[in-house]
């Protein structure tokens, strides 16, 4: 029996349970012993001049070896994004300007943690504080500069449509527009960062880093240092989540290999909590005005997305992001025209990079906002709205306006799906009833499709399977998992071909000594990556094993069969093991896999929300979801990976922002004031099963990391909004906090709401 | 996140301790649970030279019925309060509001005499026993005093509690058959409340509405000359000035405490 789609239990469970992972700063490496600990110093301020860094006393602390400042660091400034002007350059230890709160302004080397922290106290570091520019508005009027020289505070001027046209919406009967908020948000992993260093005596350094890649970290450090890179050794211990934000590595990292160096120590660091919630690349960070228009037989002829994007004080790889926002901005829908447009922007924040979806949640809150708001200004129900824009099954493969290819869809199944389960016309009717007596705790429906795009843009990924002459088998990686359980996933698929049980195959990533190349885990696309590659590679390896066989063998390869780890001739008894094989000769195969195209998973949410009128506060009751990833290797991982989403969807839509102050003193750095949810906040989730398998690779699967959170955002905020859709409120910004919600309702209620609507 | 040094001495009895804080004065902090304090240490917003750890002496953890009261020792823990028959007969709300204290951790932890010395304005405790009409018993080298809680704070963070007490035991009158009821509001199941509102035989406590946790004396007034529950609740922020922060507006915050004190009432009057 096929050991594709069951539920396998994940391997890398019992020692997380028992022992506990080894994260980058529980390591005891002996390549560490007698590591320094670095501290850095962070600015307090968002935006200042720097007029004098005095480290004389830290100097003289109890344990401090080395105080590091900008005067001391020999790296040049560097850009982490390309496409920005030179002046938007960042230096590694700030030297004359603070751009953002959290800024390393200079680092500490002790001998022990604690006495970083009080020797940091000692760097006395004098600002003069500058204008401060936070909100994406202020930014965009180019007043105070974060980069004189650049001449602007437009990191892009503007990805795509530079001018609008002036008749995208003529011929609608119906236009409807509004400026809306996709908040920033915290990655906030368990683990917060870590590094440490060792270079040896040959020249080159050991890097243990927390990253979702250690090759594309090498490349980059090495890049920074300015070294060769083969002189670079990244290992990556147990990742305790990732988000997106850590992808590649922080400036930080290159500190920490620089200051190894420097003081020729071994070095570690491992941030604290406060240090992440500023330090950590942030989310989202979009204002997005949205129009759209059509006809009041509900069908949506055009449709206009602007984005202002915030880049933070550094522009880094949310600068990129914007491009998979256009791109995805029709969504699911097929709508004649659609006309993008993404500038983005620095601010004396936290730089910006990528968050559980990176671009498409963005785009699929807008558009389902915008149909929302359609649907509300032509009193057509919200599905029904949905189901007359969507292309048919026979309309695949489907290129949307923005250029991109979905591969396989059934988008008015899957919303039809949710409908049915969640009981969609008892919910109106029990909605309708409450609405009708005035009830305190009102019903709020939440619908949303979503398309989203996995492994795009990087879809090539190597796998190395070798069977062994004790009958294990190794699996090398080049993706890196950090929670998404790999380790059981991988192993399933070599089993499969092998007939190895899964107990016997280990899969190993994130050592660029053992695996040059690799792209790493993010974007969802590992298992048609990096999965697919280990089942090439493992076929391969099957099909080397019976050419091998049939000489010993003396039969025929067309007669042979692999099974059980043995290689047998078809209907007898005869046959040789795979471990056998391997004694005689070395039985390994490394193969390359390239799905050249990204795959479109998709789905709908459907959520259900009890709102108390008089308090402002939603709760979730109910979240009904399709996320459509295509075949499903093991159920377990991928509901795994859809709770996890759908539990940071509502999250964004409830109760996650970033807030800073007008001085840029960020507000919400410890979780005490930053709203990660609990269990208690979620409801039980009901997760509904359908699998359109994709052509573009041989076992079907598209990816699953990011789609509960791009499909569940929108389908609570509609959720919030339509509970309170009947006191004429048409929409409230994420997160609907008790506090927003009540606003909202307290404005209806004094005539100020507006509804943003417009008979054209 | 590490605390600057500090120097520890765990005492035996609550006369060591006594005596440590009347040595050390200011510089020593007393460390019960450690779930406020160890928290500012951390962040470095306070740096006590000495810790004097009590969160070992039992002579501190007991709930008692005496006479009219029930007397609760300072070093009893919330999980203790929380699951105390004694207080489940005899001051319901007392015990379901240590119910709401943050998540278990800090329950198996955080000490009521903690709560109230902490003297937070957001603090669940402080308003519980300030609705139900409680005492604070402080002991120092000088002697004992019993404070009554309507008398013992001063603002943010501040009491009539000098720096050599200890408090050593909370007294509440006994209300067994009275109605009460705590309804709190919070954005996450463990958070602090945005705003809470205490009730027990008519009297009023609320949370996070002012610089101490308040009664509502409007509303009990109103209720006592026989108002209905909606129009003495309408009372309840009377006279507040609560505070301003990301998760609720001074108007929003002044909102919320009518419509909890509403609430609460009902459920107070079994309804
Ligand atoms: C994650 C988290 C969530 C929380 N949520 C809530 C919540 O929802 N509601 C709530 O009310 N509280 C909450 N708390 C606070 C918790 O209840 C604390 O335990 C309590 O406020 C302090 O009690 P403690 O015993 O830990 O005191 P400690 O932290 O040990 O001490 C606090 C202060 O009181 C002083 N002190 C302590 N005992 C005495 C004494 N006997 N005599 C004189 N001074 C003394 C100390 O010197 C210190 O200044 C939370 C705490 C945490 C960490």
């Amino acid at each position: 029996m096929s050991i594709m789609g069951t539920r396998v239990r994940r391997v890398e469970d019992p020692v997380f349970l028992t022992r506990g992972a080894t994260y980058t700063d529980d390591l005891t490496d002996e390549r560490l012993s007698g590591a320094l600990h670095l501290t850095f110093v962070r600015s307090p301020m968002a935006h200042a001049r720097i007029t004098s860094v005095d480290a004389t006393a830290a100097r003289e602390a109890p344990g401090v070896v080395a105080v590091i400042t900008a005067e001391e660091m020999d790296l040049e400034p560097t850009k982490h994004f390309p496409a920005v002007p030179d002046a938007m350059a960042r230096p590694w230890l700030a030297k004359d300007v603070v751009r953002f709160v959290g800024e390393p302004v200079a680092a500490v080397l002790t001998e022990q943690a604690y006495q970083g922290e009080d020797a940091a106290e000692l760097v006395e570091v004098d600002y003069d504080p500058l204008p401060v520019v936070t909100t994406l508005k202020q930014a965009a009027t180019d007043e105070t500069l974060l980069f004189p020289e650049a001449g602007t505070n437009f990191a892009v001027p503007s990805f795509g449509n530079d001018d609008f046209s002036d008749d995208l919406f003529e011929g609608c009967e119906v236009v409807v527009t509004r400026e809306i908020v996709n908040q920033r948000v915290a990655a906030a992993p368990l683990e917060t960062r870590g590094a440490a260093a060792a270079w040896g005596e040959d020249g080159r350094v050991t890097l243990f880093l927390s990253t979702q890649n250690a090759q594309q970290s090498k490349g980059e450090v090495a890049g920074w240092l300015g070294v060769d890179p083969a002189q670079v050794h990244v290992i990556t211990p147990d990742v305790g989540g990732g988000f997106g934000a850590k992808i590649g590595a922080d400036p930080e990292f290159a500190l920490v290999a620089w200051a190894a160096r420097h003081v020729k120590r071994p070095v570690r660091w491992n941030e604290s909590r406060s240090e992440n919630m500023t330090g950590m690349l942030q989310g989202r960070a979009q204002l997005q005005t949205i129009t759209i228009g059509g006809n009041r037989d509900g069908k949506v002829l055009a449709y206009r997305l602007d984005v202002l994007a915030d880049a933070g004080a550094y522009p880094r790889i949310g600068t990129a992001l914007p491009t998979f926002t256009r791109m995805m901005a029709g969504g699911v829908y097929d709508i004649p025209k659609v006309e993008t447009r993404a500038r983005v922007l620095v601010t004396n924040t936290t730089s910006t990079g990528a968050y559980r979806g990176a671009g498409r949640p963005e785009a699929t809150a807008a558009i389902e906002r915008a149909f929302d708001l359609f649907a509300a200004e032509i009193g057509m129900d919200v599905a029904e709205v949905r189901k007359r824009n969507v292309p048919p099954p026979d309309a695949f493969p489907f290129t949307n306006k923005g250029g991109a290819q979905y591969d396989t869809g059934e988008y008015a199944k899957a919303i039809d799906t949710v409908l049915e389960a969640g009981g969609y016309q008892a919910l109106r009717a029990e909605q309708k009833a409450r609405r009708e007596r005035g009830d305190v705790m009102q019903l709020g429906i939440g619908l949303s499709c979503f398309v989203e795009i996995t492994a795009g843009g990087m879809a090539a990924e190597d796998a190395t399977v070798e069977v062994h002459a004790d009958g294990t088998v190794t699996v090398l990686t080049g993706t890196s998992p950090h929670g998404q359980g790999h380790a059981t996933a991988w192993a399933m698929l070599a089993s499969e071909k092998l007939g190895i049980p899964v107990e016997k195959i280990t899969v190993k990533h994130g050592d660029t000594d053992l695996i040059p190349k690799g792209v790493g885990t993010m974007g969802s696309r590992s298992l048609q990556s990096g999965g697919v590659a280990v089942y090439n590679a493992a076929g391969e390896l099957a099909d080397l094993a019976k050419q091998r066989a049939a000489e010993l063998l003396e039969a025929s390869v067309d007669d042979l069969e692999v099974a059980e780890g043995e290689v047998r001739v078809a209907g007898t008894g005869t046959g040789i093991t795979l471990a056998q094989l391997a004694e005689k000769d070395q039985l390994r195969v490394e193969t390359h896999w390239d799905q050249q195209l990204p795959t479109f998973p998709f789905g709908a949410h459907l959520a259900v929300v009890e709102l108390d009128t008089e308090s402002g506060k939603a709760v979730v009751e109910k979240i009904i979801t399709i996320d459509d990833a295509g075949t499903i290797l093991n159920p377990l991982l991928a509901e795994g990976q859809r709770h996890g989403g759908i539990a940071q969807g509502i999250a964004q839509a409830l109760l996650e922002e970033v807030v800073y102050d007008a001085d840029g003193n960020p507000l919400t750095a410890t979780f005490a004031d930053y709203g990660i949810p609990s269990a208690a906040e979620l409801p039980s989730f009901t997760l509904l099963t359908m699998e359109t398998p994709t052509h573009l690779n041989p076992i079907g699967a598209k990816g699953i990391g990011e789609a509960g959170t791009i499909g569940a955002t929108p389908a609570v905020q509609s959720a919030v909004c339509d509970a309170v859709a009947h006191l004429g409120i048409r929409h409230i910004d994420m997160p609907a906090t008790p506090l927003r919600v009540w606003e909202a309702i307290n404005a209806a209620q004094n005539g100020t709401a507006t509804t943003n609507g417009s008979d054209a | 996140m590490i605390p600057v040094g500090f120097a520890y001495e765990r005492p035996s009895s609550v006369d060591g301790a006594l005596a440590l804080l009347a040595e050390h004065g200011e510089e020593a902090s007393v460390m019960a649970g450690g779930h406020s304090l160890l928290p500012v240490m951390k962040l470095r917003l306070a740096a006590p030279e000495l810790i004097i750890d009590i969160s070992k002496l039992s002579e501190l953890s007991y709930v008692k019925v005496d006479g009219d009261e029930v007397a609760i020792g300072s070093g009893t823990k919330h999980r203790t309060v929380e699951a105390s028959e004694v207080l489940a007969a005899e001051a319901p709300l007392l015990a379901a509001v240590a119910r709401t204290v943050g998540d278990p951790q800090v329950r198996h932890r955080g000490t009521i005499g903690g709560s109230l010395a902490h003297a937070d304005p957001a603090s669940d405790l402080p308003a519980a026993v300030l609705a139900l009409g409680g005492t604070v018993v402080l002991r120092s080298p000088r002697g004992t005093r019993s404070v009554p809680i309507t008398e013992f704070y001063t603002g943010v963070f501040s009491s009539v509690k000098e720096p050599d007490e200890l408090i050593v035991e909370i007294r509440v009158p006994r209300t067994g058959g009275a109605g009460w009821a705590y309804e709190k509001f919070t954005r996450r199941a463990n958070d602090w409340a945005v705003v809470g509102v205490a009730v027990v035989d008519g009297r009023v406590g609320l949370v996070n509405m002012g610089q101490t946790p308040l009664r509502a004396t409007a509303t009990e007034e109103a209720l006592a000359a026989g108002a209905s529950i909606a129009d003495a609740a309408a009372l309840a922020d009377q006279g507040t000035e609560p505070p301003e922060d990301l998760a609720g507006t001074r108007e929003y915050r002044r909102h919320l405490a009518r419509v909890l004190t509403k609430r609460a009432l009902t459920t107070a009057a079994g309804g």
